[in-house]
């Protein structure tokens, strides 16, 4: 393949960003947007071109034949070295074109597409506007240069990039306080995770003294046999590196514990909720996962830290979604939710050993549902967009009826709604159920876990849905809602498109983990089931909120102590308030800086008076009066000839 | 003499001190600054050209453009000069903050003594980078370091005499221990017999100091060097030095003076004592170890935007003498790089920070908030300067700290390990104090009502910061570059000590 493509795939947003960054203050909205939209517009026919080659032209260097069918090939396009640290391990930047990588760059530049072509809309006016697509473009080249990476050290770079342009964006209206502190919680609690990352590389790279991804996964019982069966504290050295990157993972995919900043991070614009919190960036956790899936594989303990860490995220913030009020952060927790069934999809796929369960049947399920998720949760989020714009307020509480004021928003909304939940003909349907298929081929216990999460999700999702557009008729005076212009209806309308055909699409064609495609199949028994539990939970929203009544109220004060665990979001925030500011701040930042002015200073300053005072001291020696000093020189003589005579006698 | 360039390094500066001399008016004063300071830069770039086309000719000493004078023949004293990739892009460095440093200082009051002494420290700094004779190379550190107190003490602010007396006083002890190591190595430069040299090449060839002593004589320097490279607990005189100091010697101090003490570091102590640099490593690693964590942590709670800097320095620096200390390839490079983006980055910081100084009047972030609306170019700048100290990749910070946790990480033992994992946990706590800085005094709404008022900067502050945020994105961009500029003397041919371990 040619090297131009792919290298311009990367290098229009970036040029773009220094472009608008640098003399984006110069140009006119309409200017900056024009070359934001249009940059991105082909960046995205381009890694369509490349996407599409890849799976399409048959060419041998994407795959080759093998008995049973083909092999799809990880093809470098190139591969050039940017900083030597010793012979062998050398972080390169370049670029890997696998399935996975060829999914990422058609799901990242169409929602980045669309989102640009909708901010158009949505920050109309705004101050920084050109700044705003500065950011985007930023966003964008970083995510690309994350995806394609070669080596893990190339994604430590971009996970980086993504982390600081996601800051950027978070924090985009500076001048109010929640943002500044929500863009700063964001960087700090990812930027942690990322210190486990950083440690996870060192001590991998250490032991099999490579970073390259093809070295790594190609023979993951060489990096097993590389390790030499060294353990620290109990588990083997391989299990801690993979484990504390998962832990990079974490952070970025907004797992539990280090899932605080997501839910604050809705203080950017929503458009880049959309974009980074919902469809790219905090996927990056799964898609490193899936990268390194390999090693995963051999390593069954951190598979299972994948897997629980993934169970229990899910549930919680399906349990937290249900009682949010502030419709931003009930589509903030259902993508917590959403990305932990990926995760627990990946953490159980290397056990599905039944026979109507293709090996690794996780991997191409946790793919399916990134690619599905991506979209409708970006719909989700711009439909909650258009909402926001048109009621300015993200509470539920100041909507209400809107399904008459804003049909476009409405049906969008709604199919997003049954895509999440798990409806078909949707495309949620179609991924969750592979799912499903996956969990309760690992473990049944695990199966039941996810469906009761899956019935969950369709339950908050309408809940949400109702209280938006049904419950109650407000007057909304002479600020009657309506739906948003065409450069953000486009984006809605076809995002509702995709949602509702991409669940055809025969993923297991081009996405498995081991490159190998196969025919996937529903599990009847399964896909029946959820379907029905999805639809009592949808029953169940629609009797507690389709119209106002109290509901709602009565059973939130049967289990007062739950909605108010639940609603707090289990206190999570408060507890990490507690460890940063009591303990960290106020009990080792205040001691240290005190102890370095007062003991360590203090003892600097004490020579000084010391030798000051001693000075002083013997400053009246040097008197320069005769008298004394013939006093002192007699005394002097005196004690000598005494000591003389004495030691003579 | 003068066929030699490096010599250049020093007649230049003393040509400036001789133009500066004869300045009737302020603007013949800003010329001479900024030619002079332009004609190092192009001496220093020739240089580093020059230099990579004899490495590429193939070239393998030590040092080249070696040469030497003598100057003092009853101690064997010489003026004796060559450089290494090291040394030029200290030299790189040096120029540059001169260069952004003379921007800053466009209306300083009195300019005429103020550069005199600017240049001065100059001469003694480039002198320091250039020498290899140790007794030229510490009268250059002295006279680098003297002119500091009158800069402090007369252009400073604040409690100016208390810290310029502090900080000369803190210097001069640790220049003691030096004198001391200094002068003990030169009695054992040759074996038994053999004419004594102060020449470091030379003595590196005679391998004569016996272990005994090196035992003695490597704490001596590198406790000499460290007070300068704000090693713990000998760093107390940086936080209260550079918030007194006016700008451009903040920039000049904590970008190139405070690497004098990593250069020295590494250079001397180690580089000719590896015996012992191999034995006693470990006790200033832990030293040096409190510096990178502690320094971030007192960070975390100063208010004062100097005090803030200062610790981060502390911390910056701790961890050039900690990657050194490492004493493999991979790590020692990673210092030197760390060396470079220190430098620049905090010569970028207190540049912004005297530019904001001198408009609101305060240094307090309590007192400020929301500038970015105020002066958005300072305020972005600011923003890419704290990206570059939190180690962002794409700017100098992120390449340099990387390299030294990889080399760090190549020891297999606990006791490394520990440490470098503290290390590695210093760059959270970086992101805090940087973020904690900029979300109070860029973000947020306008504090002060009569901030409002206030312009952005001038074109010749636009030049000096934007110079130094040029270098810092290239340093980030292009890092082979500069690895492959200066691990060719942490080979284990050149640099016994990595053979040792």
């Amino acid at each position: 393949m040619e090297i131009t493509l792919p290298l311009l795939i990367l290098c229009i947003p970036l040029f773009n960003f220094l472009l608008l960054g640098i003399g984006g203050y110069k140009m006119s909205h309409k200017m900056a947007c024009i070359i934001g939209v249009a940059g991105m517009g082909i960046t995205a026919i381009l890694s369509y071109t490349v996407a599409l080659t890849y799976f399409f032209s048959g060419n041998e260097l994407f795959q080759t034949a093998v008995d049973g069918g083909v092999e799809r090939l990880q093809y470098v396009v190139f591969n050039v070295d940017w900083l030597a640290f010793t012979d062998h391990l050398v972080i390169k930047l370049g670029f890997l074109l696998d399935p996975i990588s060829a999914m990422m760059l058609v799901v990242i530049t169409t929602i980045s597409f669309m989102v640009h072509l909708y901010s158009r809309g949505y920050m109309e006016g705004e101050r920084g506007f050109q700044r705003y697509y500065a950011f985007l473009s930023l966003f964008s080249f970083s995510m690309l240069g994350l995806v394609v990476a070669t080596n893990i050290f190339q994604m430590y770079i971009f996970w980086e990039l993504v982390g600081a342009s996601s800051y950027l964006l978070i924090g985009f209206y500076y001048q109010r306080h929640s943002a500044v502190s929500a863009s700063k919680k964001a960087f700090i609690v990812t930027r942690f995770a990322d210190l486990g990352f950083l440690i996870g590389i060192l001590i991998l790279s250490f032991y099999t003294d490579t970073f390259d991804f093809q070295t790594l996964t190609n023979n993951p019982g060489a990096v097993l046999a590389s390790t030499g069966g060294a353990t620290f504290m109990g588990a083997s050295v391989l299990t801690w590196a993979l484990v504390l990157i998962y832990m990079g993972g974490m952070g970025k995919s907004a797992m539990m514990p280090l899932h605080i900043w997501l839910p604050d991070a809705m203080e950017g614009p929503t458009p880049v909720s959309a974009l980074i919190h919902a469809a790219t960036m905090v996927v990056a956790g799964v898609y490193l996962v899936a990268r390194m899936f390999p090693i995963y594989m051999v390593e069954g303990s951190a598979t299972m830290v994948v897997a629980v860490v993934g169970a229990i995220t899910a549930f919680y913030a399906a349990m937290v979604a249900c009682t949010q009020v502030d419709i931003k952060r009930v589509l903030a927790f259902s993508t917590i939710s959403q990305i932990a069934f990926m995760m627990v999809s990946l953490g159980v796929a290397s056990l599905g050993h039944s026979e109507v369960c293709h090996h690794g049947l996780g991997y191409m399920a946790s793919m399916f549902h990134l690619f599905t998720h991506a979209m409708f949760k970006a719909l989700l989020f711009l439909g909650a967009g258009a909402l926001i714009h048109a009621v300015h307020s993200n509470d539920y509480t100041a909507m209400g009826g809107l399904r008459k004021y804003m049909p476009i928003t409405h049906i969008t909304f709604l199919i997003g709604c049954l895509a999440i939940a798990g409806i078909p003909p949707f495309s949620g349907f179609f991924s969750k159920d592979e799912i499903l298929s996956a969990a309760y081929a690992w473990s049944p216990y695990m199966g039941i876990w996810m469906t009761i999460v899956a019935a969950m999700t369709a339950f908050y999702m309408f809940r949400l849905y109702y209280l938006i557009f049904w419950w109650k008729d407000p007057d909304y005076g002479h600020h009657t809602p309506h739906d948003p212009p065409m450069t953000m209806g486009i984006p809605l309308i076809f995002l509702a498109a995709v949602s509702c055909v991409a669940g055809f699409i025969p993923f297991g064609h081009f996405v498995t983990w081991d490159r190998m495609p196969y025919e996937i199949h529903l599990d009847t028994v399964i896909a029946v089931s959820s379907v029905v539990i999805a639809l009592l939970a949808i029953g169940l929203a629609t009797v507690m909120y389709r119209r106002e009544n109290s509901i709602p109220t009565k059973v939130k004060n049967m289990l007062p102590a739950l909605w108010d665990w639940c609603y707090h979001r289990f206190y999570w925030d408060e507890l990490y308030m507690f460890i940063t500011h009591k303990i960290i701040f106020n009990s080792v930042c205040r001691p240290i800086a005190w102890f370095d002015r007062h003991i360590i200073d203090g003892t600097m300053d004490m020579f000084a008076t010391v030798t000051n005072k001693t000075s002083w001291a013997i400053r009246s020696l040097q008197s320069g009066q005769i008298q004394s000093y013939v006093l002192i020189y007699l005394l002097g003589a005196i004690i000598l000839g005494v000591i003389t005579v004495m030691a003579v006698m | 003499m003068f066929e030699n360039p490096l010599i250049y390094f020093v007649v230049i500066p003393l040509l400036m001190l001789g133009g500066l001399a004869l300045c009737k008016n302020i603007k013949q004063i800003r010329a001479v600054a900024v030619a002079g300071s332009v004609a190092l830069i192009g001496l220093s770039v020739w240089l580093l050209v020059d230099y990579l086309a004899k490495r590429a000719g193939g070239a393998t000493d030590p040092m080249l453009y070696v040469d030497s004078w003598m100057w003092f023949e009853p101690l064997n004293i010489h003026l004796a000069v060559g450089v290494d990739g090291i040394s030029i892009a200290m030299l790189l460095l040096s120029s540059i903050i001169v260069f952004a440093g003379s921007f800053a200082s466009w209306q300083i009051s009195d300019p005429k003594a103020f550069f005199l002494w600017l240049i001065l420290l100059s001469t003694g700094v480039f002198g320091f980078f250039i020498s290899i004779d140790l007794f030229t190379m510490f009268m250059f550190y002295e006279v680098a370091l003297i002119p500091m107190y009158l800069l402090i003490g007369v252009w400073g602010s604040g409690n100016k005499n208390y810290s310029a007396m502090k900080l000369t006083l803190m210097l001069m002890g640790g220049s003691a221990f030096l004198m001391l190591g200094l002068i003990g190595i030169y009695y054992h430069s040759a074996p038994e017999g053999g004419q004594l040299t102060w020449n470091i090449l030379d003595i590196v060839k005679n391998d004569a100091i016996p272990h005994g002593w090196q035992s003695f004589l490597f704490p001596m320097t590198f406790v000499g060097f460290g007070v300068l490279g704000a090693m713990f607990p000998f760093h107390t005189w940086s936080p209260d030095g550079h918030a007194s100091a006016p700008t451009a010697v903040s920039m000049l101090h904590a970008g190139v003076l405070m690497k004098l003490g990593g250069y020295g570091c590494f250079r001397v102590a180690i580089y000719l004592m590896p015996y012992a640099a191999n034995e006693l490593a470990w006790i200033f690693l832990v030293l040096t170890g409190i510096s990178v964590v502690y320094g971030a942590f007192s960070a975390c709670v100063q208010t004062d935007l100097k005090y803030i800097n200062a610790y981060s320095s502390v911390s910056h620096c701790g961890m050039v003498l900690f990657a050194i200390l490492m004493l493999n390839t991979t790590a020692m490079t990673g210092a030197i790089m760390q060396m470079l983006s220190h430098g620049l980055m905090t010569a970028l910081f207190f540049a912004l920070i005297g530019m904001i100084y001198g408009r609101t009047h305060t240094r307090d972030i309590r007192l400020m908030g929301g500038l970015m609306k105020i002066m958005p170019f300072l305020a972005v700048c600011y923003v890419i300067a704290g990206m570059a100290s939190l180690g962002l990749p794409g700017l100098s910070g992120f390449v340099a700290e990387m390299t030294i946790f990889v080399g760090s990480f190549q020891h297999t033992d606990m006791f490394h390990r520990v440490f470098t994992i503290a290390a590695c946990a210093a760059i959270v706590i970086t992101a805090v104090y940087i973020l904690r800085v900029v979300g109070k005094l860029l973000f947020g709404p306008v504090q002060d009502k009569h901030h409002l008022e206030l312009t952005d900067a001038t074109w010749w502050e636009r030049t000096s910061t934007v110079t130094l945020i040029i270098c810092v994105a290239a340093i980030g961009c292009f890092p082979n570059f500069f690895n492959e500029l200066i691990n060719f003397t942490f080979s284990p041919e050149i640099f016994k000590v990595i053979g040792l371990n």
